[in-house]
């Protein structure tokens, strides 16, 4: 595979312009942008300009900085993963759940652990959706169960194997400490423990969800901000499918 | 000002509806007491502190007399027999009945009349305690003038008070005029109140006391700094309502969220437990002058903003006539709603202004609480700054109470201290440059925005008059709200509420009831 090397773009091929906004624990002064440029030299920025700098509190100050970047990265050699959605809408997904899995898909989510934010789950599972797109519960060929907030990961494991559950979904949005990455492992803990790791489609959410870091924690797909329930209903009615033989045929418009 | 022309005879209908379905409730309130009533109770009366083990000593009064059955009659007087017993201060009591050095629910061994008289002197002492409060406040105010409405309100959450106070003067200082703790995830689901400064939370700091009292000490040296008074708010609804109350009556906090559906809705709560909680935490507030802070926001975090614009409304005037059945007066009414319509909707800005205008004149003296977009705001952190800056514009020309202001970091991450700053400076901006807007304009009658907001109110017209008919409790067990179903008997805390017996003693709600309204 031939070098494709790539910089950042600002106007120009490979001009390397970069705009920076941070705040640095010193008071507003001459010597405080001088510092703020300095610092942006040290991580290997050239042609840096402080365009803007500003007291945000005692002894702190805020910068606007442009500069451009050194390095260069070869694109032909980057991998990165997503989600494999074949994108359909709220009746291709009903019919096909109808004519090929011949029985309801049935999927429970909830916001485990701490986690009091039900707001990205609701937009997933509400039936009123998210962006004009209708959620979980509106679909009469999946029976959705929302468990909300605050949700122990037993109490999810025992609503899934109660309802017979096809998929789980967490949702995780506090992430400070990385409160989100310890929930979610968490989980797949409880279900080695369980010997049920393959017995459900695992799926992960959350503002600062990526496919990678959910498929690195061990669930089968992440879906990060601006979901829409319809991609993840696509994705389920997919792998549900083709977990029992019953592939789906999507001509050649596939994506991925 | 500008004025949407609203049915006037409509709205006194509303209003009226509303009191007959906080009159239901409260006959059950005033039936009743809880775990966390009582608790708080302890708490006026001076109780404090946490035994080894971290147990808050409210908490170990309260189950020790209930484990005796004897929590029906109230802990008042079982506490003032206590103090005869022992002849200590309120502390020393309740540290001596912990640890079992005395015991608790003898009150056959004193007189009836000396043990009413040493409650009434417990009562006096805490609402000398609640006045007190009232008075150090008012007397700030008039020394430092506090700012004109919309009141610019900023979150600060890093987990660790001490550093809470460094974000918060810098917020002061890029022009917040009301600083919010936000609290450590999932505090609402505690049936007690942590004890002690806290540095370490998720997602937010503890609501403590003892952290009140530090971040308001900040506040008042950030307030001489600025020359105008700075508010401090903080979070009550949940398992603690009342508990939370007495607090912040002890530390001068201005403002408490402070929901009479929040925790039932949207914290799985024990509906009786939270309406119970909720009146004498209002009563507290009240006599404190502490303003609350509804959250009818929230349910257009998980509803359609357009669809369901008649819930919030709905909900702020049950929540105004249980507030007003709990003595809050309608300064210290701060009723939510939000600015969360799909920008993606043509004219959505103009459906805000209706909703927001339209609360603006159901509720004209209340410090109304506007919240920014979160359903829809955006990761692009520059797209999301032009989003709160129409929202911030809807809130001037509306005159809204108070502006909780948007942050363009707001999908994700806990704010940083620059991006409060970059939020403040388009808040002071459009504050500035739209002052006079609202007075400037008028509504067009027959227009978008007039005809909106009429519609939203014939919507709250129907929906309440069938709240009524159902009752409230049933209405959200039905699922009525927020398109979430609450049993009666479910939730969290229901083990907490009991009947009062016959000769069930709380001396202190009785003489805020009784005394009613403070005027100044």
């Amino acid at each position: 595979m031939s070098e494709e090397l790539i910089k950042p773009y600002g106007d120009t091929l490979n001009d390397g312009v970069v705009q920076l906004s941070f705040t640095l624990p010193v008071a507003h002064s001459a010597r405080a942008i001088k510092a703020a440029e300095m610092y942006t030299e040290k991580l290997n920025f050239h042609s840096v300009s402080v365009v803007h700098a500003h007291k945000i509190g005692e002894g702190f100050t805020f910068f606007v900085v442009y500069a451009r970047a050194t390095p260069t990265l070869d694109y032909s050699r980057v991998k990165a993963t997503e989600a494999e959605v074949h994108p359909m809408d709220f009746y291709e997904i009903n019919e096909v759940i109808r004519t090929k899995l011949n029985r309801k898909l049935v999927a429970v989510g909830a916001a485990i652990g701490t986690d009091a934010h039900t707001v990205g789950i609701d937009a997933i599972f509400n039936m009123k959706g998210y962006n004009m797109d209708y959620g979980l519960e509106r679909y009469p060929e999946i029976e959705a169960y929302n468990m909300g907030s605050q949700v122990s990961c037993e109490e999810l494991l025992e609503t899934a194997l109660k309802v017979n559950a096809d998929a789980i979904l967490i949702s995780q949005t506090v992430t400070q400490k990385d409160a989100h990455k310890r929930n979610f492992t968490e989980f797949i803990e409880l279900l080695e423990a369980e010997r049920l790791r393959g017995r459900f489609l695992l799926v992960a959410g959350g503002p600062r969800v990526s496919n990678d870091l959910a498929v690195e924690l061990g669930y089968e797909a992440g879906f990060g901000p601006g979901t829409i329930p319809s991609q993840v209903a696509s994705f389920m009615t997919m792998k549900i499918s083709e977990k029992e033989g019953k592939s789906l045929d999507y001509g050649n418009d596939t994506e991925t | 000002m500008a004025e949407i022309p609203l049915n006037l005879e409509q709205v006194a209908r509303l209003k009226e509806t509303a009191k007959e379905i906080a009159d239901e409730i409260q006959e059950f309130i005033d039936k009743h007491s809880t775990v966390s009533v009582e608790r708080t109770l302890l708490r006026l009366y001076g109780v404090d502190g946490v035994d080894e083990e971290d147990i808050p000593f409210p908490n170990l009064l309260v189950d020790l007399l209930r484990d005796k059955n004897q929590l029906v009659g109230g802990v008042s007087r079982s506490f003032a027999a206590a103090m005869l017993a022992s002849g200590r201060d309120p502390q020393t009591t309740a540290e001596l009945l912990a640890q079992g050095n005395i015991s608790f629910g003898d009150v056959e061994r004193f007189s009836p009349d000396r043990i009413m008289e040493k409650e009434k002197e417990l009562a006096r002492q805490a609402l000398c305690l609640l006045d007190g409060s009232r008075e150090r406040k008012r007397e700030k105010q008039e020394n430092y003038s506090r700012s004109r409405q919309p009141w610019r309100y900023m979150i600060v959450a890093t987990g660790n008070i001490y550093k809470d106070r460094t974000q918060a003067k810098a917020a002061v200082m890029a022009g917040a005029d009301m600083i919010a703790v936000i609290r450590s995830t999932a505090q609402s689901l505690l049936d007690y109140v942590p004890y002690g400064p806290t540095t370490e939370g998720f997602g937010g700091t503890y609501a403590t006391q003892a952290n009140f009292k530090i971040m308001r000490a900040a506040l008042d040296e950030a307030s001489q700094k600025e020359d105008r008074y700075i508010q401090l708010v903080n979070y009550s609804s949940g398992l603690c309502m009342a508990e939370i109350a007495a607090c912040a009556a002890h530390t001068d906090l201005d403002v408490l969220l402070n929901d009479s559906m929040y925790g039932i809705l949207f914290r799985d709560i024990n509906m009786k437990r939270t309406f119970v909680d909720q009146y004498f935490s209002r009563l507290i507030c009240s006599r404190a002058k502490i303003i609350i802070n509804t959250g009818e926001d929230n349910y257009l975090t998980t509803s359609d903003a357009l669809n369901s614009a008649f819930t919030v409304t709905a909900s702020q005037l049950i929540n105004e006539a249980m507030g007003k059945k709990a003595l809050l007066t309608d300064d210290l009414l701060g009723l939510g709603h939000a600015f969360e319509i799909n920008p993606a909707i043509e004219n959505a800005f103009l459906y805000e202004l209706a909703h927001a205008q339209l609360a603006r004149q159901l509720f004209p003296e209340a410090p109304i609480k506007y919240m920014p977009p979160t359903k829809y705001q955006s990761t692009d952190i520059f797209y999301a700054h032009c989003l709160d800056t129409l929202f911030n514009l809807a809130s001037i020309t509306t005159k809204q109470g108070i502006h909780l202001s948007g942050i363009l970091t707001e999908a994700i991450h806990t704010p940083f201290m620059q991006d409060r700053y970059n939020s403040l400076c388009s808040v002071n901006y459009v504050f500035n440059v739209a002052r006079g807007l609202g007075d400037e304009i008028s509504f067009t009658p027959e227009g978008l925005v007039a005809r909106r907001a009429r519609k939203v109110l014939d919507e709250v017209e129907d929906f309440l008059k069938d709240i009524k008919r159902t009752g409230l409790m049933e209405a959200i067990a039905q699922g009525r709200f927020a398109d979430v179903k609450r049993p009666v008997d479910g939730g969290k805390g229901l083990s907490g509420v009991f009947q009062k017996a016959a000769d069930y003693s709380n001396p202190v709600m009785e003489r805020l009831v009784k005394e009613g309204i403070i005027h100044e």
